[in-house]
């Protein structure tokens, strides 16, 4: 009877020590986070002010430089991403789901889109490097007159990155789509079905209504790595050091809108902070610190949304 | 999923459907369908793009010196092609993250899924995750910044640019990828089985690693897969702090270039369009993408397996 007393307290500290252990194991990832997110507030703190995020960069004082223009292209750059990626994947998405008959080519294009969401981002930067500067002359067009080129040709400009990022991204929305439109129950269709929809009624009053908040949620992820990827960028020449704002969007005169833009060159906050980390003199890496500050609360943000996101659907949702 | 739909022959109602209506419907499923494809394009795109560009390449180097030589200076006056001391670091800097990646991922994903209370895998998954959420161009700065100051005290010989902590940041942001997935086939693992194991007298423990894991074992190697594909993918971090320059060695205290390395140090150099050292960029992401690709459609398979397993 002791034997198997001890042998039954034995079993429990066993369970003990990997529950705790275990725990440790996890939090090791989480502390690793807080670290670094301590680590960059403190080195970033002498510059982390308003003057900061609204000067132009400087390449003598780094006390003056800011990231004014690597923000505002970054946020453009995303525009461009969105518009590319959300109406593509959404559609990809519904069709694989709601269309497609399951023969080999469906087969064949899941394997291709699980397949592209594990494609190193730099073989984006490679295919749009071949194909969008040189085929089809997306980079810029010099029209600022200042640095036009740079050692690989033309440099990519707004539009360039916006799209390489958008193919990035897209299979991230396909899947958050079909995983959206799976979760709605037949009977939704069926009912739908009955009363006379047709396929695409079914799809735009019914389907695609019901899941926005889920491919709502994939976007939202989507983007948030859109806006931290940096290695497609570099290999489109992407600027490290740049000083022009590119021309506003919305304009006061008619009409209102200006695509001029989309092919001016480019920088972006995660370039701005790679080329800070490199910068042989030490007082550059505060600035790459403090941009890096920004860049994260940016893309934990927008995680954050997506958790809250897909937490209230969750609760919210009983089919 | 595929929904039943009525046949057109079995429409209840003796009016025929509109040929607007019908033509409608054929356009939109014609540009849905396109969408799809396209993503079948993107695919060839890359492999086109590589391949063309690498065909040039292989013109002017023989495919015998780019896989055996070990020297790598497409930028010098005397340009060698070997791509051995690319492939050499990359190893080394996988090898390194897997080694922080794939045990602790597992223990994260078996301590999730088996011994974590609700509440707590409800608050510590999420945070868990959001370091994949991390851009890699900043955890380039902190291995370079941070982590090997830090190594530095422990091993003094630690050049400042090397692929050890860049190996193990790049471990740590792999964790929620290998965890994530293997937790996933954890759970997908009937209950009967817990069940079974707990009523023969086995605690969690034996039942996690005895019956849960062997259970999920597709499931988990799809997540071990994927993460080695990460890890050889990854670009920045070691980009920054594994230093760009090529070098022919296995040890991780010393600094190398792996292949997204290279690609990386090279657009930012001065390399002119169309010279063989722009090809070799895309013949080194030509293998980089062959690698990849075998990995990814390994895990592909390994996963569809364990989902038709239960």
């Amino acid at each position: 009877m002791d034997d198997l007393n001890r042998l039954i307290a034995r079993r429990r500290r066993q369970d003990l020590i990997f529950g705790a252990f275990g725990l440790v194991c996890t939090m090791l990832g989480i502390a690793t986070l807080v670290i670094l997110l301590v680590d960059l507030v403190m080195d970033g703190l002498p510059r982390l002010n308003w003057a900061f995020l609204t000067s132009a960069n400087s390449i003598i004082d780094p006390e003056k430089a800011g990231i004014l223009i690597p923000l505002v292209d970054s946020l453009l750059i995303m525009l461009v991403t969105a518009a590319a990626a959300v109406p593509l994947g959404v559609a990809a998405g519904v069709y694989l789901e709601e269309y497609a008959r399951k023969n080999w080519l469906t087969t064949f294009i899941e394997l291709n889109i699980s397949n592209l969401a594990a494609v190193p981002s730099i073989l984006y930067g490679l295919l749009s490097l071949g194909l969008l500067l040189y085929y089809l002359n997306l980079h810029q067009l010099g029209i600022t007159g200042a640095d036009q080129r740079w050692p690989l040709g033309p440099r990519g400009s707004l539009a360039a990155a916006g799209i390489t990022l958008a193919l990035l991204v897209l299979p991230i929305v396909i899947v958050a789509t079909r995983e959206a439109l799976r979760s709605i129950p037949l009977t939704i269709r069926e009912a739908a079905y009955a009363l006379g929809a047709t396929r695409w009624q079914v799809v735009w009053h019914h389907l695609l209504p019901y899941s926005s908040g889920g491919i709502a949620t994939g976007i939202i992820i989507g983007l948030s790595r859109a806006i931290g990827e940096t290695a497609p960028l570099v290999t489109i020449g992407a600027a490290g050091f740049w000083l022009v704002l590119p021309p506003s969007p919305i304009q006061s005169a008619p009409p209102f809108l200006s695509f001029a833009w989309l092919l001016e060159p480019f920088s972006a906050m995660p370039i701005q902070i790679f080329t800070w980390t490199q910068d042989a003199r030490p007082e550059f890496r505060v600035n790459a610190a403090a941009a890096a500050v920004v860049l994260i609360v940016m893309t934990l943000s927008l995680n954050a949304v997506a958790i809250v996101l897909r937490y209230r659907l969750r609760r919210r949702i009983n089919w | 999923m595929q929904p039943l739909l009525p046949e057109p022959s079995t429409r209840l109602s003796q009016q025929p459907v509109p040929r607007s209506v019908i033509f409608r419907e054929r356009l939109i499923e014609a540009g849905l369908f396109f969408a799809a494809i396209s993503s079948i394009l993107i695919t060839l795109g890359i492999l086109g793009i590589l391949l063309y560009e690498s065909s040039d390449f292989f013109r002017n180097v023989s495919l015998g010196e780019f896989l055996t030589s070990t020297v790598w200076t497409p930028t010098f006056e005397n340009p060698q092609f070997g791509i051995l001391p690319l492939v050499a670091g990359t190893l080394v800097t996988t090898v390194v993250a897997l080694l922080v990646a794939l045990p602790v991922g597992t223990i994260v994903a078996v301590y999730l899924s088996e011994y974590a209370p609700f509440a707590l895998r409800e608050i510590l998954k999420p945070m868990l995750e959001l370091l994949s959420a991390v851009p890699t161009v900043v955890y380039g700065y902190f291995a370079l910044l941070f982590v090997t100051p830090l190594l530095r005290q422990f091993l003094p010989g630690l050049e400042q640019f090397n692929m050890l902590s860049a190996g193990i940041i790049m471990g740590i942001m792999i964790i929620p990828y290998v965890s994530s997935l293997s937790e996933d086939a954890m759970r997908a693992v009937p209950m009967l089985l817990r069940e079974g194991s707990y009523a023969l007298g086995a605690n969690r423990f034996t039942t996690a690693f005895r019956v849960v894991y062997p259970a999920a074992l597709s499931g988990i190697g799809a997540a071990y897969i994927l993460g080695i594909s990460r890890a050889v993918g990854e670009t920045m971090i070691v980009a920054i702090a594994a230093g760009g320059q090529p070098k022919f060695t296995l040890n991780p205290t010393e600094g190398a270039a792996t292949i997204t390395g290279y690609i990386v140090a090279v657009c930012q150099g001065d390399v002119e369009h169309g010279s063989t050292a722009y090809q070799a960029i895309f013949a080194a992401g030509l293998l980089l993408f062959v690698v990849t690709l075998l990995f990814n459609l390994a895990g592909y398979w390994l996963r569809k397996r364990f989902r038709e397993a239960y």
